[in-house]
């Protein structure tokens, strides 16, 4: 240590902590810890990713350009459920439904057409889209 | 109990992250490209297939990379680093220990499994990370890590059942003992490998029928357990509680190479500051410090690397101390003439936070100091790395390596999150 680091070594008070004195809070006995929106929204961890939207076809789901959504790749797809889907090489959000058995992304906006993936054509769940983050 | 290990290793780990969040990177050759975009890390089985290997420098294979179209990627380690997590926190429903063992594998403890049928068990793995996380994995399971880490590397081979090889239950293990050189055993380094094959032992099933004297003799007791481990006697077990941390250490090299003091002390800021950001996180306190400054060697043969230590007064976790002490070191380290290439930081005689001995003679308030510390890291976590900088540590970092090929980081930056498109 220098002259100088020595010089400053008690400046410093010697004691810092608080003393506890006076009464304990009536409601410790009642705390049951706050309320965590991460835990209530995330059912898995390592599986769930945040994704961005871009473009206005799932409006009608509530789903806004620029929202956040909370997608959960532990689920699996059910018919009805908003979806993030691997569509030529683009991550795309639609609603899966099924039609003769064979998967439909149907946009919740009238103004676009439903997709049916054709056999050739590179088609995969991502994962299941659980909640929407929407600044209002 | 009879010990069963499966080792989960991640396919083509770098790649396969980049690919989870740009589809469009299936089915092309692609190569992750290390620190400064100078060689290839990691490849998909496209750019194997035309014979690119990992270390090879960029510049060596520009025609390749035009004729075929490779896509070349910087490594993106906030990425890979938060997948990493993710595959390890999605084996844990599969074993009560597992070993993360590197960025991109894990041994899992399947001791009493047995009742089970394991090739089934690795196919369950495999699909739930695979669901999970997006990245394709191979299961190797065996009754020795030894065996688990082979069959692994088999399995990786195998279209059937594809990517998943239980040894437990192989009729046929001597053919695949048989398959396998000296040179490909798990442990087994490559003068040990070189010594081996010139007396005639060349694959893991020689050297498990090998005879125990001999091996003792010249290859000690580590041969000695490799061979026995080949026979199916255990002798490592899963180590699922990680050794406590030796050291902490951050080390770049420069996008160009460094040559004024100014420079490289903004360098050996920035990763002070870094490793005092480890080693909050890991609540721990520092007390030795270690600085190394590396040159090129083929270039400046008067100019050697050079490292040195220091003792810090008191163990501390404040990144004002440490840059202080480590700007002293880079100092007394930098001679002026040569040119850098890389620069590091090692943070030792590490001790938990909260064992902290108070010091009469500490010239710094301890206690404004952790507050201090707390917002610091709080404000980056939030806002991005490097929102508040010490000024040592500059901003403008003309000394940073390149990464001029770097994917978002998808997962660990708001600004930078994966896109879809409702369109």
């Amino acid at each position: 240590m220098s002259e100088r680091d020595r010089s400053l070594a008690f400046e410093r008070p010697l004691f810092v902590a608080a003393v506890p004195a006076g009464f304990p809070s009536p409601a410790d006995d009642y705390v049951e810890g706050t309320l965590d929106l991460h835990q209530h929204l995330i059912k898995h961890p390592a599986a769930t990713f945040f994704v961005r939207v871009t473009g206005d076809s799932m409006i009608d789901a509530g789903i806004h350009p620029g929202d956040l959504l909370i997608v959960d790749r532990a689920l699996t797809p059910a018919e009805g459920n908003v979806v993030i889907a691997v569509l030529d090489g683009e991550l795309t959000v639609k609603r899966l439904q099924r039609v003769n058995a064979k998967p439909v992304l149907v946009a919740d906006n009238r103004h676009y057409p439903p997709i049916r993936p054709r056999e050739n054509q590179e088609f995969e769940i991502w994962g299941v889209v659980t909640y929407v983050i929407h600044k209002v | 109990m009879q010990p069963v290990f499966a080792l989960v290793d991640c396919n083509n780990f770098y790649v396969s992250c980049e690919r989870v969040f740009d589809p469009s990177l299936e089915g092309r050759p692609i190569v992750v490209l290390s620190n400064n975009d100078g060689c290839v890390v990691s490849r998909s089985d496209e750019a194997k297939a035309l014979g690119i290997t990992v270390g090879v420098p960029v510049y060596q294979i520009r025609a390749l990379i035009r004729t075929h179209g490779v896509r070349l990627l910087s490594s993106n380690y906030a990425l890979y680093g938060d997948m990493s997590r993710r595959v390890m926190e999605t084996l844990e429903q599969f074993s009560p220990s597992v070993e993360v063992y590197s960025i991109d594998e894990a041994f899992l403890n399947l001791a009493g499994f047995s009742r089970i049928n394991l090739t089934d068990y690795g196919r369950r793995i495999r699909a739930t990370v695979k669901q999970w996380t997006g990245l394709p994995v191979s299961v190797g399971i065996a009754e020795t890590k030894t065996l688990a880490k082979l069959a692994n590397r088999l399995a990786k081979r195998s279209a059937e059942p594809a990517g998943v090889l239980d040894l437990t239950d192989t009729p046929n293990r001597e053919h695949i003992l048989a398959a396998t050189t000296v040179g490909d055993i798990w442990g087994l380094g490559e003068s040990m490998a070189r010594l081996l094959e010139s007396h005639g032992i060349c694959t893991a099933l020689q050297l498990r029928d090998a005879d125990e004297r001999w091996i003792g003799k010249h290859l000690g007791v580590v041969g000695l357990r490799l061979v026995r481990e080949l026979r199916g006697l255990s002798c490592f077990s899963v180590e699922s509680v990680p050794p406590p941390k030796q050291g902490i250490a951050v080390s770049r090299m420069f996008g160009r190479p460094v040559e004024s003091l100014e420079e490289l002390c903004e360098a050996v800021a920035a990763y002070t500051a870094r490793a005092g950001e480890k080693l909050r996180r890991e609540r721990l306190l520092a007390k030795g410090l270690w600085v190394f400054l590396m040159t090129n060697r083929f270039i400046d043969e008067s100019c050697d690397s050079k490292s040195v230590f220091l003792e810090l007064p008191v163990p501390t976790d404040d990144t004002g101390d440490l840059i202080h002490h480590a700007l002293r070191g880079a100092r007394r380290t930098f001679k002026a003439g040569c040119r850098y290439k890389k620069a590091g930081v090692v943070l030792t005689e590490l001790t938990p936070a909260d064992r902290r001995q108070i010091d009469l003679f500490d010239p710094t308030d301890r206690d404004a100091s952790r507050r201090l510390m707390q917002a610091l890291d709080r404000l980056n976590k939030q806002m991005g790395a490097g929102t508040i900088r010490y000024a040592a540590a500059r901003l403008s970092q003309r000394w940073q390596a390149r990464f001029a090929h770097r994917s978002p980081a998808y997962t660990t930056n708001w600004c930078e999150l994966v896109q879809a498109s409702a369109s």
